[in-house]
Parts: structure tokens; sequence; C-alpha cells
């Protein structure tokens, strides 16, 4: 398990030595982006229209952050589940996303969108929201405020803490579950 | 008769909500440096360790634990002779949990199912009412994450699947579920009833501490024998592998129609948020 540290906007370079189990600290700019804005993007890609951020080499974080208390610049703000955006992500990836933040397992699609277009899925620890948020040094809404906790966030991080769960490269960092160990096969 | 008032049940309750969402309660902080004790692999460790660190933390800066502060779920109940006056019990618990949600910074998750459009205030609360003998009033509060809810299941077994049958069910939630509930999670499970009880009293079960055995010997070894069988899928913390795929099992029986074995699986994340308060 190696250690690396990357900055965005994230390249091809980046990506391929990475692989799952392997720590990585991100520094740079993240967008947040769960359910209801994935589908405003998807929206306004299928009408032809600008995205509210540029793709090419991007992070998306999964996260709908609590709201900042005063002093802060970020509520709690860890991962949510994954799977739901998987309907989006192979997409996104073909227009030059490089990595999704997330927890959770991804589907065959989006596994094989990280291996076409040379991005991974990292994961970030579920439910350690405060322990996250100190990574986050800045966060402002650019799109889709209306959402709430599931507007479009531009966020600076430093050394964001992050596994490899699916790299470019088709494996995955899950456990498989032991069913027969477990009685039930 | 006793009398409650209104203003105290709306400050009670806005206390438990900001309470339970930014501290880590004894019985779970316990449970999870139990785990990291008896974990051998790393990665299993390192997660339990950051967990831990992220309860310190939230307890410190009074952010809340996880940025899914749920949805307000509340078990209520009512002595027969107590009486809340200067308003609607109802209105009062929502009130505490609008007011909490706000004045603790924690995410508002409540929305419309079709629109989506954000209800602004985290509630309505999902409140369930009882009526017991005595004169005070018990409110217990869960904040209930999207992430492990999505993984609950309520189901219709044969008679004839019984116990073997149930055990099978609850161990393959668990396997399908994977990493996606954030594990270890607490299973609440609900035996008996309808359809729609199997499923109160399997989230009811989430509100015992995690340290507390049934008082039945023979549920309880049946919460135990779940436990430990569900632990051996090696799905682990966060489901990076281990030891620790729950915390703990709780579950509820009850009867149930001659032709029916209702049986609910309810997930609840690592974190089991919950609060109580006697008035």
């Amino acid at each position: 398990m190696a250690e690396y540290k990357l900055t965005t906007p994230l390249t091809d370079a980046d990506i391929t030595p990475l692989k799952a189990g392997d720590v990585v600290f991100l520094t740079g700019t993240i967008y947040s982006a769960r359910d209801a804005a994935h589908k405003k993007l998807v929206e306004l890609l299928d009408k032809g229209e600008d995205l509210p951020f540029d793709l090419q080499g991007a992070a998306i974080y999964y996260v709908g952050p609590s709201p900042a208390p005063p002093g802060r610049p970020i509520g709690a703000a860890g991962p949510t589940t994954s799977y739901r955006m998987d309907s989006y992500a192979p997409r996104l990836h073909r227009l030059g996303l490089k990595a999704t933040i997330g927890k959770g397992k991804r589907n065959d699609e989006t596994q094989k969108a990280l291996q076409d277009h040379t991005a991974v899925y990292f994961g970030a620890t579920g439910g350690a929201g405060a322990l996250l948020s100190n990574s986050i040094k800045a966060s402002e809404v650019i799109a889709f405020e209306e959402l709430g906790p599931e507007a479009i966030r531009k966020m600076t991080v430093e050394d964001f803490p992050l596994l490899v769960i699916n790299d470019s490269h088709g494996q995955e960092l899950y456990a498989v579950p032991d069913r027969k160990a477990a009685g039930i096969e | 008769m006793r009398i409650i008032h209104t203003n105290d049940i709306v400050d009670a309750v806005a206390r438990m909500c900001v309470k339970a969402n930014t501290e880590l309660p004894d019985d779970v902080r316990n449970k999870l440096s139990q785990a990291m004790e008896e974990e051998t692999s790393p990665s299993a460790r390192e997660v339990l360790r950051q967990l831990l660190e992220n309860a310190d933390l939230a307890a410190e800066t009074k952010l809340p634990l996880c940025q899914d502060t749920g949805l307000a779920v509340f078990f209520v109940e009512v002595g027969d002779e107590a009486r809340v006056e200067g308003g609607n019990l109802r209105d009062a618990i929502n009130e505490g949990a609008r007011k909490g949600y706000q004045e603790g910074y924690l995410r508002k998750s409540a929305c419309d199912p079709f629109t989506r459009a954000n209800t602004g205030d985290g509630t309505p609360a999902i409140i369930h009412f009882d009526f017991v003998p005595g004169d005070k009033l018990r409110i217990v509060f869960m904040a209930k994450g999207g992430g492990s809810e999505n993984m609950s299941r309520v189901t219709m077994l044969a008679p004839a699947q019984g116990w073997e049958g149930i055990k099978k069910y609850v161990i393959e939630r668990v396997a399908e579920a994977g990493p996606n509930p954030c594990p270890p999670t607490v299973l609440g499970i609900g035996i008996g009833g309808t359809f729609d009880h199997a499923a109160k009293i399997a989230k009811k079960s989430l509100m015992r501490r995690l340290d507390d055995t049934h008082p039945d010997p023979e549920i309880a070894a049946k919460e135990k024998e779940l436990e430990e069988a569900v632990n051996r899928l090696g799905i682990g913390p966060m489901g990076l592998g281990g030891k620790t795929t729950v915390l703990s099992v709780k579950m509820t029986v009850e009867p149930c129609h001659l032709a029916s074995l209702p049986l609910a699986v309810n997930v609840q994340c690592h974190s089991q948020r919950h609060e109580e308060v006697v008035l």
C-alpha cells in the first residue's frame, strides 16, 4: 500500500499509478455534488449547456455538509453513499471527471468507466464528518443554491485523507462477504 | 394528574437533538473502543481510530458527528396520569426538533419524495406514541441517517421458514448492504406483528443501549447468535474487512398472525445516535 500526495486538477499520470488500497492525501479544489445536483448536471448536459464547473481533471465529493457554524468554513462533511450516483458517473467520467469521493460500492458500469477513462473512486471514512471537515479550508456555493445541503460547492482541501477503493485497473478494495463462514451458503 | 408544559417539551427535545448529533453516547464509544482492540487488520483499526477521533473532535467543536444528522425519529411514552398543557404534544415535539436542528447547525434532510424540495427545517419528525402507566413523559430521540436506512428491509416470511429463515434473511441483508450503511452497524430486528408493526418494533429495538442484554434469555441468545454469524461475514469497518461488521443486534419479538412471519431489519450506522429524556 503506497501513499501519495496529489493536487487537483488530476491527470492520467496522477491516476495510473494508484492501486486499490493506496492512501491519497488530496490538495486543491473539489466540488460537492450528490443526488439532486447530479440530476441537474445531467439535465444541463442534455440541453447542451455548460456545467457550473470544469470537469477536466476534476474531483467530485459526494457530500451534503451540515451548515457552517460561525467561524468555520463548513459544518460536518463526511461522504454519502455513492451507489446512488452510479447512474450519472460514467457519463461524467467520459467528459473528463477524474475522481469521485464517497463511501460504499460502485456498480459495474461505473467501475468500467474508471478503466475506460483512467479515473479513480476514493473512499473517505463514513460518519467521520467532524474529522474530515478539518481538511476543508474554504467552501462556497457555486450552483443550485436552492438545493440547500445538496447545492454544488467549490471546496478547497488540504491533505484530504482518502483511500483508493476502485482503481483504473479494475481492482476493488472492499472485502467480499464470506457467506459460507456466516452459514448461509 | 401531573401537568407538563409544552415549553419544557420543546426545550428538552431541542437539547436532545443537538446532544445526540454532537456527542457519541458512552455505550457506543465503549463498543467502538472494544472493537478496535479486537481488530487485527490495520485498516479496520484505522477506521475505528478515526471514528473515535471524530467523536472527540465533535464533542470539542460542537460540530455534528456526521453531516447526515438524519430524520428526527421519536418514540414517546405518555403516562396515563400525565397531561400536556400549552398545546399539542406532536406540535411541541416538532417545534423542539425544528429549534434543535436550526440552533445546532444540524443538516435539514427532510424533503418531498417527488419534487425533492427540502422542507427547510428538518421536520416533520417521525413520531411514535405509546401510552404507559404513570405520570411521566419519556421521549427517546434517534437521528436516523439515510445511508443506513436505505439498507433496511421488511419481508413476510412463511411460518415454516422459522428461525433458520430469519437468520438467513438477516445475514444476507447485511452481506448485500456491504460497505454502504457505514459498518460496523447496529441491527434492529423486528419479528412478529404485522407488516407495518414489524418495522416499527425493529426501529424501536435500536433505542436500546448497546451494552444491555435482552431480559428474555432465549431472545438474548438469539441476538448473540445473529451477531456472531453476521460478524463472520468479515465485511468489517467501512467494508474494508475485519471482525466487526455489527456492533450489536437488538431484537423485539411480538405475536403475529397464524399465517405470517413478519420480519424487519432496520440498519443503523456505527454512531447509533440516540438520547432520551424523562419529564
